[in-house]
Parts: structure tokens; sequence; C-alpha cells
């Protein structure tokens, strides 16, 4: 259960953005994952809803997007789907591939609430 | 182009969204940042570290991996026996507890440092570094990192090792790298351990888990090794050997271009 580990070091960064935005709140953390990341999105889900406790993140919406598995055939040139234990080319059958997607896990954007201050375009300040 | 990745942000558009810019918050106050990093960057980043302190001192480091009971200990002392006198080794050992792995290290007379982890399933870059403050690097040639017995979450780690080295015992199926496709990905060099049991067990095909190997399009080098009666032993010694002096023309570039930058200073 690496799960845990993986997601405090996810936290870790998400907190860090959020203190050098100045940000009272994180609203939304958006993920890539992959099946050959070695991370179980359920579990992550899971440690999150423990280890975001009395962190910047708590209560944030944790959005897992799952990125499918595709290789590179190195003999004709295919980019097909594959399965974590059959990474073979689905076009000519050769095992000779590179993974294009499928082993992401990568924190691609953070939505935080910052607090008011001027030089914000919000309609509050614009009136 | 959506607004889940930053795929939308362009060039033209970047200084629109930075900090403080007119568009980075939305009129609720809300702003969205794009990070694009990987989760576990912070380990990278000391992983990075420690391979760079490797390099420095010309060490090549070794990570095993292997499920509890694949022979990672026996196979340390084995090479211990084979190129002990020839080279100097020193070993970081991961276990949940007791120091008992470490202690059959240093009865060959090699420098050990124990790495309990608690309840932690795997090793971490911090736990090495941690670990290589104990060690003063210009004494040794190899570090090998024994990771935690696991198949599972060390894959994920990088520790700033310079090879992934995956054993498989013979006790196991032979179908282990198609159940554990992210860590036998992971593998520089598998090696098939307790091959002396072999043809005790009868139902492990050495063919059969290249061929479950391969299915991951992996080209990497297969070995067939026993630490209990040598056999194989050679070529995996004649692999390691091969590896330091592949990090030592690295380094050995490294240096030459060093003298280089400098006769075009002012």
């Amino acid at each position: 259960m690496h799960e845990l580990a993986v997601c405090q070091a996810l936290i870790e960064q998400v907190e860090s953005i959020a203190l050098a935005r100045h940000a009272c709140e994180v609203i939304e953390i958006n993920v890539q994952i992959g099946p050959l990341s070695g991370v179980e999105p359920e579990l992550l889900k899971q440690a999150f809803s423990v280890a975001c406790a009395g962190t910047l993140a708590d209560g944030a919406q944790l959005n897992l997007a799952s990125m499918p598995i595709r290789v590179c055939c190195k003999t004709c040139g295919e980019i097909t789907d594959a399965l974590p234990a059959r990474l073979v080319c689905g076009q000519c059958g050769d095992w000779r591939t590179t993974i294009v997607s499928g082993d992401d896990l990568l924190l691609t954007t953070v939505e935080v609430a910052v607090e008011s201050g001027p030089g914000i375009a919000s309609p509050a300040t614009q009136h | 182009m959506c607004n889940t990745c930053g795929c939308n942000v362009t060039h033209g558009n970047a200084h629109l969204l930075a900090p403080g810019a007119k568009l980075s918050r939305t009129a609720s106050g809300r702003e969205s940042v794009s990070v694009l990093r990987h989760l576990l960057h912070e380990n990278d980043q000391t992983a990075a570290h420690n391979r760079a302190h490797f390099d420095r001192h010309g060490v090549l480091a070794v990570n095993l991996m292997s499920s509890p009971g694949a022979g990672k200990t026996a196979l340390l002392e084995a090479t211990i026996d084979a190129i002990g006198k020839d080279l100097s080794i020193a070993v970081i050992e991961g276990d949940l507890e007791t120091e008992n792995d470490a202690e059959r290290i240093r009865q060959r007379g090699v420098r050990a440092i124990q790495i309990t982890t608690g309840s932690a399933c795997h090793l971490d870059a911090h736990m090495v570094h941690d670990a290589l403050h104990q060690l003063d690097l210009s004494e040794f040639d190899i570090v090998f990192i024994e990771n935690v017995g696991n198949l599972v979450c060390p894959a994920g780690f990088d520790l700033g090792q310079h090879h992934n080295v995956v054993l498989l015992s013979t006790t196991e199926g032979d179908d282990k790298p198609a159940k554990y496709p992210v860590m036998f990905r992971s593998a520089d060099l598998v090696l098939l351990s307790k091959s002396d049991l072999l043809p005790v067990l009868g139902d492990f095909s050495p063919d059969q888990a290249r061929r479950h190997l391969q299915q991951l399009a992996s080209a990497v080098p297969v070995f067939e090794i026993s630490a209990r009666n040598g056999a194989g032993m050679e070529q995996w010694i004649h692999w390691l050997l091969a590896e330091i002096a592949a990090l030592e023309h690295r380094m050995g570039k490294l240096d030459a271009y060093t003298p280089e930058l400098q006769t075009h200073a002012p």
C-alpha cells in the first residue's frame, strides 16, 4: 500500500503550490494516472480522504483521469491500445514497442481559492 | 483543447494566466494552476541528487528487487565471495524489521547499512539519501541497495540507482512478469534465481518466463543463476564488471570535458 506515500507526496506538492499563490483553500486537484504507473486509483482516492485531513487540501475534489495504455510499434510504426501484461503491437503483433501513454502519474492542474485583494479581476472589485 | 490538463494554454495567452495576471483568477476568486509534474517529483529530485553523488565518486549503484525470499541476500553473499577481494562493496539493506540481512553481509566483512522501514513496503530516495550519509563513497566501487521484498511498491520509487536488477526465483511461478508488469518493466536485468532447483521443481520454465517478459516489450538480459552451486555467477559478475567499466567511461568523458570548457573561459 504505497498509495499513502504517493498521496502524501501529492498533498505536499499541492500545499506548496497553494502557499505560493497565497491561497486559502484548494478546490480541485487533477491527476492523470495510467494502469502502468503502479498506483491504484481507488486506493489513491481512499488514501487522499485520510491524508488530506488538516492540510490546505482538506475537502478538495480529487479528479483522477485514467490514461489508456497505448504503444508505438518499432516495426510497423502503428500506435495501438495494449493491456498491462501484453504490451505488443495491436496491428502486427511485434513485441518491440514503446509506451506512448499508460504509465503516467502526473499532477496536471490545481484549482485554488485565493483571498480577495487589490488587482483581482472579479465582479466585486470591478464595481 | 480542454480546461483540465492545461493544453489550452499557448505561448500567445500564457501571460494572461501568469500569477497575478488578468485572467489568473476567475470571478469567484479561484485560480487554476497548471503544474504538469510527476506526483513523486520530490522523491525524483532526491533520487537525482543521490545519482549525482554516486556518479561523482564513480560508484555503481544497483537496486535489487524481488518478492520476499527470492534470494537477494544469498546472491549478495555469493557476489561478495566472488569479487569482494578485488572490488570494494557496500550494501544498503531495506527491511521492515530486524538487522538480520545486514548482519549476514557484515559477517563477510562488508559494510552494510540497515534501513528498517517500519510499516513502509518500499525504500524511497530520502531513506537511501540518509543511509548514504553513513557511507564514504570514495571507499567503494559498488553499492548494492537491497530493496524491501515486494514485487509491487518498490517499482514506483527511483532511489538514484544506475540499474534495477529484478530476481525471479524458480520456486515462484514463471508467469510473475505477467502478474507484476510494472516491476518487471522497470528491470534492466532479470535473474532467474535458485536455478539449482529447476530439475527438482519441473514446473518452472525459464523460456516461459522469458516469453512473459517479452510480452512486456522488454529486451533486457535474463540469466539463470544459483547462489548455492554457483551456476550463472560468472555471467552476473561479468555484467557487473561491464557496468562498472561503462560508468567509468561515462565519468571519464565528463572529466575530459571540463578542461575543454575552461580553455574557452576568458
